[in-house]
């Protein structure tokens, strides 16, 4: 018998499904539906009450309405009114409902709880189900923080149903995932591991799929779990598969279960204890030894039930990584599958070997396979196949056969899918960079990859080869000779023009003695591109030509006649219309000496991870890539793999800038400094001659060039004020030759303005004058400030600070101005520091040793010892301590020698109350310091601020430590203890709580 | 985990779409389609795998589906799952509504659209696997019936209306999927 009778169906969906279907047009049906919402909302409106059946019936309808792609808007109040029917039908089609449509509908969430509590509660399996189920898709935060600590119970509990216990692992799992924190830990943990050795293999399979990601969240606590799984798996594969009846699935034992059990041991390293181990190995040779038997069904069922298990194995077998044995069977298994006539079986073999590639132990057996790879590159018909090729060529990819994996790899891209080409482009050109043992092949294999797949190189590749060239003085000569020679094509692609421009224009004298390649010739194959590159290109080629001048005397007068012509000295183009003033004029004026010195030849570049392997990174997401063997180098022969981690999260573009502009040498006599300092040519020219690889990125790259040269001495001057702010509001902050900036600061509360005067000393004025403040955690609102500050003038700019929460980091004030011509860059740092918010809180001795007890948990402390710099002077230290931002307590401390203090940091969010003590000891010239706040952060940001002057590295603070208990002699908590004891009761004074209950100390 | 179980015509007309993890109607509604695309033009003897679409997941997720006859099977799972476990629960999930509504057909999923989403709750819940084995599956849809016949006094009468009009008006009616005897591929 059917399970479902067919015809028990409700009549008016039935009727309003067919309807629908029998529409001719999309118009008729969005009105035939529009038609049945109105009917709909009419009946949920009217007066009438609905009988349960009436409500279901209405309710599917709109569930249906939903899967054809149309809003719901209504309808949930029904459904929720549903949940609460005695009858299992509609309240099962309340619960569908409240699964497909309701999200975080918080008016709803309410009520939603409330029968989901009630149908936990009411001990009924279907619906105690029925609920779970609806946590469990749902998954929103408040059903987490209302259901999270009731469903271990359930779990765990002995007499809950099976299919209960079920369904509760799983909500729990879900919970778990969707919000962590609200899942608690505890004492069910031990239990949940033992529903491993439960009778019933459904929960078995619910509770290994909970412990997996538990165990990956907090391995310990799961430990025990590896035996248990272990245990389980072996019984599993060894026994006759009718032993598990129902649970066989086409003569294959619990195939899932297996699949789970192993991937849970998949958290864990290999077990250590010997027999455990030799039982894991056991199972795993069994599972590879039941792949070599016949299959004991023809259907694919049954062969994809055994694969699954066995390719979970052979994961496995690769994350322990340990028994070479069994990585070599799972290899040789793997290189059958990959000529199966499955197509599943060879992509997930493929798949399966790239991480197979990685390993020591196998790499060389992976790398037998590589023909087979080699084939299915070619021959395969499915991308998503050939696509697995490329990754494990990739992998497999070594010294030994890199010229070989590399020419198919671009053979290859020839008839790629477009959809991959960008990837085949990086990837190939990472190896050839890696493996190269002689540069030629480097050098021709890129040049091939701009041929083939120019419009998918993507500017980090082309940088890369240039970086090289300019690195290795072996292969300069070569490699222009090759450019030269790949310009000579009728059609190239602009990449290519950007290469040949660049290195024609460092290394063309290296081939200018060839008469084939004289350099007329050179130029005049350039200058032949020109007109059809895009603007950026044409600026890299300008500068290009400039080089020229300076290497070839005999081509000056040409290029001057093209730089003259109206198309460059008129271009529209702000960029080439400057390029081609400033270079002509220099070529004009400048001596051969200075031109010489102007247009040397680029210096090396850092040496550093290539940045195309960052950007497949981000592009793949590094999990996927196969990382390589830490030994091999690259072509720079530095080992990549020390900068990953910091490279990686950085975008390329910005490598590039930083590789260029704030990494590079700057000898006093280079190039790049002359003309900023001599001859007072616009920004642009030195933009040029440095930075001749990146134009594209000119702008944002400019500024970043001019501060490396203009602010590096003044920031360090600016620094070395910055301290005395720490207990301070007002006087200069930064001051050169050319500007001074003074500072007026006040703070109330969580608010604060800042005057900021800028002083021009100078007897020239400074011309578009801006400014810029940047901050990680405060809102700081700046004023417009005068774009022109006249000669000897001062100018003041207002700046409004919130503080949000409390932090760490300091906002930085960006200046920028022309000066005589020159962009000038300075960067400052505001002292805008957390004691700002402090507002001072007096208080009774009574109350302060109160708080400072409820303050006593450790990482509410924070304690250091440090050195006096001046003299101890008693008013001096009470200044400085109000300047910080407390109010002194007198009378406090037994010992009048030593400072306490208290206040309040005001921040948006909350307000967090702070004790200080300050110990001065008067022989060993010492202080210390302890502070304790409500919140950890505060503490040791406050510990850092004071003394703004150098504190005792930790090493030697631990000694001086005993110094001071040493001549202490009283102890702070007893006599709190005491006064606290014989005090009179009146409770606590809220002497911190004054302002507004917000307050968080001793809360 | 299973981010999402799609199932689809030929043409693309949604007939079950069940997310595990929330977007808005109209991402849904665009997942289907970019799915339905992705899928649509794969040959027959192609893998059963593909990587994920843009929409949902990124990086991590695969599709993974199978074609009967007039129906396309998606489920969108990230690389926690078993490539082929979830492929064999895809047809453990196509026999067992086979086995519920005898030589199930895409009639069945459309006008019972309820019940396919109660079928499919035995087996996945919240994104998890939940039951595999078909008998214990096929167990609980009995007792839901059960309990639904006992409930239901008045659904006999639309019974025989419902398949009046089943047979009656539908113009293009699809061939049946026939599952009893699985041609997979």
């Amino acid at each position: 018998m059917p399970a479902v009778s067919k015809g028990d169906g409700m009549r008016g969906l039935a009727v309003f499904i067919s309807d629908i279907r029998n529409c001719k047009s999309k118009e008729a049906e969005v009105k035939r539906i529009n038609k049945e919402l109105a009917n709909i909302r009419s009946k949920f409106k009217g007066d009438k009450a609905l009988d349960g059946y009436s409500k279901k019936k209405y309710v599917c309808k709109l569930l249906f309405i939903f899967l054809l792609g149309h809003d719901i808007d209504f309808g949930h109040m029904e459904a929720v009114n549903l949940l609460s029917s005695n009858k299992y039908t509609e309240k099962q089609i309340g619960y569908l409902f409240i699964s497909v449509l309701v999200n975080s509908n918080s008016d709803l969430i309410r009520l939603i709880n409330n029968a989901i509590k009630n149908d936990l509660a009411s001990r009924n399996p279907t619906f105690m189900n029925l609920a779970l189920h609806c946590i469990a898709n749902v998954g929103s935060r408040e059903m987490a923080e209302a259901f999270a600590s009731e469903i271990p119970r359930i779990l765990v509990a002995g007499d809950t149903m099976d299919s209960v216990k079920q369904s509760a692992a799983l909500c729990l799992l879900r919970l778990n995932r969707t919000s962590p924190d609200l899942v608690p830990m505890g004492e069910w943990t031990a239990r949940v591991v033992h529903l491993l050795n439960d009778q019933h293999l459904g929960v078995v399979t619910a509770a290994t799929s909970l412990i997996t990601t538990l165990a990956q969240k907090s391995p310990d606590d799961f430990k025990t779990s590896v035996s248990l799984a272990v245990a389980r798996l072996s019984r599993i594969v060894t026994s006759a598969s009718i032993d598990l009846q129902d649970y066989t699935y086409y003569f294959v034992a619990a195939p899932w279960l297996s699949v789970k059990l192993l991937r849970l041991l998949q958290c864990y390293p290999p077990p250590e204890d010997t027999s455990l181990r030799s039982r894991l190995t056991e199972c795993l040779e069994t599972i590879l030894n039941k792949a070599q038997e016949p299959p004991k069904s023809k259907k694919v069922q049954h062969s994809n039930a055994k694969n699954a298990v066995l390719f979970e194995a052979i994961t496995l077998i690769i994350h322990h990584d340990s028994e070479p044995n069994l990585l070599v069977r799972a290899c040789n298994q793997l290189g059958q599958f990959l000529q199966h006539r499955e197509t599943n079986l060879r992509y997930l073999a493929l798949e399966s070997m790239c991480t197979l590639a990685s390993s020591e132990f196998s790499h060389e057996a992976v790398k037998t396979h590589i023909e087979t790879v080699i084939n299915a590159l070619k021959t395969e018909r499915d991308v998503s196949v050939r696509q697995r090729a490329v990754d494990l060529l990739y992998a497999m990819c070594d010294r030994s056969n890199s010229k070989q994996i590399v020419a198919e790899m671009l053979s290859y891209l020839e008839t790629a899918d477009y959809s991959i080409r960008e990837e085949i482009v990086l990837k190939v050109a990472i190896l050839a960079e890696k493996y190269a043992v002689d540069y030629t092949w480097y050098v021709d294999t890129i040049l091939n990859l701009i041929r083939i797949a120019g419009d998918y190189v993507s500017e980090e590749v082309w940088y890369r080869v240039i970086q090289i060239v300019i690195n290795r003085d072996d292969v300069q000569g070569y490699a222009a000779k090759t450019v030269f020679e790949a310009l000579q094509a009728p059609a190239c692609h602009e990449n290519l023009v950007k290469v040949g421009g660049y290195i024609l224009g460092e290394f063309g004298n290296l081939i200018a003695g060839d008469p084939r390649s004289s350099p007329l010739v050179q130029f005049n194959l350039l200058h032949s591109k020109f007109h059809l590159c895009s603007v950026p290109t044409r600026a890299l080629l300008l500068s290009a030509y400039i080089k020229f001048i300076n290497l070839f005397p005999e081509v000056k007068g040409t290029i001057q006649d093209v730089l003259r012509s109206d198309s460059q000295l008129r271009n529209a183009d702000v960029e080439l219309q400057q390029r081609a003033v400033e270079y002509l004029r220099l070529s004009c004026i400048a001596s051969t000496d200075i031109l010489a010195t102007v247009l040397e030849e680029m210096p090396p570049f850092p040496e550093r991870e290539s940045s195309i392997l960052a950007k497949l990174k981000k592009k793949k997401g590094s999990s996927k890539l196969p990382d390589m063997d830490d030994s091999r180098k690259n072509v720079n022969g530095s080992s990549e793999h020390a900068e990953d981690a910091e490279v990686a999260s950085k975008p390329p573009q910005f490598l590039l800038e930083e590789l260029i502009s704030t990494d590079r040498p700057h000898p006093s006599s280079s190039a790049t400094m002359l003309p900023t300092r001599t001859m007072v040519p616009s920004h642009t020219f030195t933009d040029n001659l440095s930075v001749n690889s990146a134009p594209s990125s000119g702008a944002s790259l400019l500024v970043d060039v001019f501060s490396d040269f203009s602010s590096a001495a003044p920031t360090e001057g600016s620094d070395e004020h910055f301290p005395r702010f720490v207990c301070k509001n007002n006087g200069v902050i930064y001051e050169n030759q050319l500007l001074q900036i003074g500072l007026k600061s006040e703070y109330r509360q969580n608010l604060g303005r800042m005057y900021v005067f800028y002083g021009n000393k100078t007897s020239t004025k400074f011309l578009s004058f801006s400014t810029s403040v940047s901050t990680l955690q405060l809102n700081v609102q700046e004023k417009p400030v005068d774009p022109l500050i006249e000669a000897g003038a001062q100018v003041q700019q207002i700046l409004n600070i919130e503080c949000v929460s409390d932090f760490s980091d300091v906002p930085v004030l960006n200046i920028q101005f022309r000066y005589g011509g020159t962009l000038q860059n300075i960067t400052v740092k505001l002292p805008v520091m957390l004691n700002k918010f402090f507002q001072p809180t007096e208080m009774t001795s009574q109350d302060f040793f109160q708080r400072w007890k409820q303050l006593g948990a450790p990482q509410q402390e924070v304690q250091k010892i440090f050195k006096a710099k001046n003299q101890m002077d008693t008013d001096v230290t009470k200044a400085k301590l109000l300047g910080f931002g407390v109010a002194l307590l007198d009378g406090v401390d037994p010992n009048p020698t030593n400072f306490v203090g208290a206040g309040i940091i005001h921040t948006k969010t909350t307000q967090v109350g702070c004790l200080l003590r300050l110990e001065p000891n008067t022989q060993a010239q010492m202080y210390r310091l302890t502070l304790r706040t409500s919140k950890e952060s505060v503490s040791q940001r406050l510990c850092e601020l004071l003394p703004p002057t150098n504190a005792v590295p930790p090493a030697t603070a631990a000694p001086l430590a005993e110094l001071f208990t040493a001549t202490l002699i009283w102890s702070w908590d007893a006599i709190s203890l005491h006064r606290h004891m014989t005090s009179s009761k009146r409770g606590a004074i809220p002497a911190l709580k004054h302002s507004g209950g917000r307050t968080v100390v001793g809360a | 985990m299973i981010k999402a179980i799609l199932i689809f015509n030929n043409h693309g007309k949604p007939r079950l779409s069940k997310f595990y993890e929330h977007y808005n109607e109209d991402t849904e509604q665009q997942i289907i389609r970019e799915t339905f695309h992705l899928v649509s033009k794969r040959d027959e003897n192609v893998c059963n795998f593909l990587e994920g679409g843009l929409l949902i997941g990124g990086l991590d997720y695969k599709l993974i589906y199978r074609h009967y006859a007039t129906l396309y099977f998606v489920f969108c799972v990230d690389s926690s799952e078993s490539e082929l476990g979830i492929l064999d629960l895809i047809q453990v999930f196509v026999e067992t509504l086979d086995k519920c509504f005898e030589n199930v057909c895409e009639l069945d999923l459309i006008f019972h659209v309820d019940k396919v989403h109660h079928i499919l709750a035995e087996m996945v819940m919240g994104g998890m696997v939940l039951e595999t084995n078909m008998n214990e599956i096929i167990t609980q849809v009995d007792a839901q019936n059960k309990m639904e016949k006992s409930e239901a006094g008045i659904a006999g009468a639309p019974a025989r209306a419902v398949s009046a009009v089943k047979n009656m008006n539908l113009p293009e009616m699809p061939k049946n999927i026939n599952i009893g005897d699985i041609s997979i591929k």
